[in-house]
């Protein structure tokens, strides 16, 4: 089956002294009916990226295929089959909620009625309200019918719970998934690793205009090394500490991390690299003031790869 | 319902569900028009003061020349001695002395202040009414008082300010609102659907001319109840006249708004379009008080083009005569404007 976008070389450049490179050669495929996810710090490329994808922008050079189209040939057919959530819209305040929705509904040719899309997105409730007093969360989740109110194949949400708070993002997280059991293809963009592991089937990391790597979450949390990570914090009086060979020379320890005091090792199997760790410090010397383990995140995956942390960029 | 019905339903609901929007685009021109009504509405040319000199050595020659004054019921005659009379003179309490000269061959002379017109005029009046009483055979042309109507500053100003109604309409009401949708970037989102442009356009000349039209209404209605305000021409070139100032003025609008990312660079633009034309074009006087070298300019310019137009059909009572000036300086300024808004607009 065709992918439902396919994207290469792609660059985009801005022009200034020096020109900002926004994106340099990107690569991408999305399937037909996935989640894709594009995760990466602000100002990594992925709303230029998303705004090539979906017509907003002209790219400096590279080939942009959307539903087997390409802008420049079938603009407004494209155009009837996707839908889209920009990044701080704000829609008219002085519009009720249907008012909204309908005004969206009769730009496409065939789709869901108003009340339909509303009901999707679960705002039955406020239908009648003035968009003014929606909650930020409400407001993203009426950008959201606004998206489908077109019945589209494609869906674009950019960054769809940027700033709202835990109880609208799990809201939001629920319409998102109703989508993907409805077989549509959706491409989010997300600096919130949460977000990407639980919504998204493939994930692309994106850093400085480029994707530096791509799969399953699961597969991007494998490659760094294990799924399990074990923090530990040195007392800041140890007399000693590890060099990096006593670290992975433990067992089953696949990379260590240092930052300032914190030690971050990934580990294959901890009931075996745990012990052995604080033997090992016992042994060596080494004081310690804190250890935790959990199960590695996307997080870990993107300061492996680029040794920056997703959420220093905010 | 079709997309472009949407649009400029949404357009209204956002303009009536404003209330501090309905206050500035219908209440503050009628505000206006009344204040400026009262501040200037027609009085009666006040009576002209004429003092006569009293000489206690002879009564007789002033009292005469009270009597002959009298006939004139604009001269409003006092006797002084000369010492006062020349005080009044000169502090502007009277516009005229005049002393008897009993030797003399007219008997009397006038003094009066040649800078000062109510002066000159009261010297012109007191001496018509003596020469009068002094021949009370020659012949008297009849009076007759008239008024032209159409003649006073109100009915001056108010198509004045029917104009800047309509310029203020089309430079906010279009400019301001697409540049408004920019910045919330509502023309983005917008443009990622199937919606045609001409849809978009559309919705916004729609909604203008609706407003104009409840707007124009509305001012001309309560002028005609407070001020007996008339359409003395015809009134379908009157009608011809707004529609083509709306949206002449509607596509000026439109070309401030066609790029401005900033709310600042649009109030910017619409501004330093509309104070000139608010001063230049003849809104609260007329624009032939301004030196003759700058008069191809105004007249050049659209404000200028329909005030004219609406005083002609208004006050003179013209007909289609008055429209083909106005016609082509606002057909080409709202031509040039739709056309290069349309070539240079930024959606996002």
């Amino acid at each position: 089956m065709n992918p439902a976008i396919r994207v290469r070389g792609l660059v985009k450049t801005y022009p200034g002294r020096p020109p900002v490179e926004a994106v340099c050669g990107l690569d991408l495929d999305v399937k037909t009916g996935e989640c894709f996810g594009l995760l990466g710090p602000n100002g990594a490329g992925k709303t230029t990226t998303l705004e090539i994808i979906e017509g907003l922008l002209d790219p400096t050079a590279g080939e942009v295929e959307v539903l087997g189209m390409k802008w420049g040939e079938n603009d407004n057919e494209i155009r009837r089959k996707i839908g889209i959530s920009l990044q701080e819209t704000r829609l008219s305040d002085k519009l009720t909620v249907y008012e909204t929705v309908a005004l969206f509904r009769s730009f496409y040719p065939s789709g869901l009625t108003p009340d339909e899309a509303i009901a999707r997105v679960s705002l039955e409730e406020k239908a009648g309200s003035y968009v003014e007093k929606l909650s930020g969360g409400q407001r993203q989740r009426l950008a959201v019918a606004t998206a489908l109110v077109g019945e589209p194949e494609l869906l674009f949400l950019d960054e769809p719970t940027t700033g709202l708070d835990p109880q609208s993002r799990r809201q939001l997280w629920d319409v998102i998934r109703s989508l993907k059991d409805r077989g549509r293809t959706v491409v989010i963009t997300t600096h919130y690793m949460d977000e990407a592991e639980r919504l998204c089937e493939r994930v692309a990391v994106v850093d400085q205009g480029k994707v530096i790597a791509l799969g399953t979450p699961a597969e991007l949390i494998a490659r760094v090394g294990g799924e399990h990570v074990i923090d530990f914090d040195y007392d800041p009086a140890t007399p000693v500490r590890f060099s990096a060979n006593d670290l992975t020379s433990l067992p089953t320890v696949k990379s260590t991390r240092e930052e300032g005091d914190r030690v971050t090792l990934t580990a294959g199997e901890p009931h075996r690299a745990l012990p052995a760790l604080l033997e090992a410090a016992r042994t060596v010397g080494v004081k310690l003031a804190g250890l935790t383990t959990r199960t590695a995140t996307l997080e870990d995956v993107f300061v492996t790869l680029t040794g920056r942390h997703l959420r220093d960029e905010e | 319902m079709h997309p472009l019905w949407h649009l400029t339903l949404a357009r209204f609901r956002e303009f009536y569900r404003e209330p501090a929007a309905l206050f500035w685009v219908y209440g503050f021109p009628l505000i206006l028009a009344f204040a400026l009504g009262l501040a200037f509405s027609e009085k009666p040319v006040p009576a002209a003061s004429v003092d006569v000199v009293q000489n206690p050595s002879d009564p007789g020659a002033s009292e005469k020349l009270v009597a002959m004054l009298a006939c004139d019921p604009g001269l409003k005659v006092e006797g002084h001695d000369e010492a006062t009379c020349r005080q009044r003179l000169r502090t502007s309490k009277t516009d005229l002395v005049i002393v008897p000269l009993p030797g003399s061959s007219a008997g009397y002379e006038y003094l009066f202040d040649t800078t000062r017109s109510e002066s000159v005029l009261a010297r012109n009046a007191a001496d018509r009414a003596i020469l009068r009483a002094a021949n009370p055979a020659a012949p008297r042309p009849e009076e007759k008082a008239v008024t032209e109507p159409g003649s006073r500053y109100i009915d001056f100003l108010i198509p004045g300010l029917l104009g800047i109604n309509l310029l203020g309409g089309g430079l906010f009401g279009v400019g301001f609102a697409v540049a408004d949708m920019r910045v919330r970037k509502l023309l983005k989102r917008f443009q990622a659907t199937p919606m045609r442009r001409s849809d978009f356009l559309l919705s916004l000349m729609l909604s203008r001319l609706f407003f104009t039209l409840v707007d124009i209404a509305l001012l001309l209605g309560v002028a005609y109840l407070a001020f007996d305000i008339r359409v003395r021409g015809n009134p379908l070139v009157f009608v011809t006249l707004i529609a083509l100032g709306g949206a002449s003025f509607a596509g000026l609008g439109l070309l401030l708004g066609s790029r401005a990312r900033t709310m600042e660079t649009t109030a910017g633009l619409v501004n330093a379009v509309m104070l000139p034309m608010y001063v230049l074009s003849g809104v609260f006087f007329s624009a032939s008080r301004f030196p003759q070298v700058i008069q191809p300019f105004i007249q050049a310019l659209p404000l200028t083009a329909l005030n004219e137009g609406l005083r002609a059909v208004m006050n003179d009572g013209a007909g289609w005569e008055a429209l083909p000036q106005p016609l082509l300086i606002l057909g080409i300024w709202g031509a040039i404007c739709f056309t290069v808004a349309l070539r240079i607009f930024r959606w996002r």
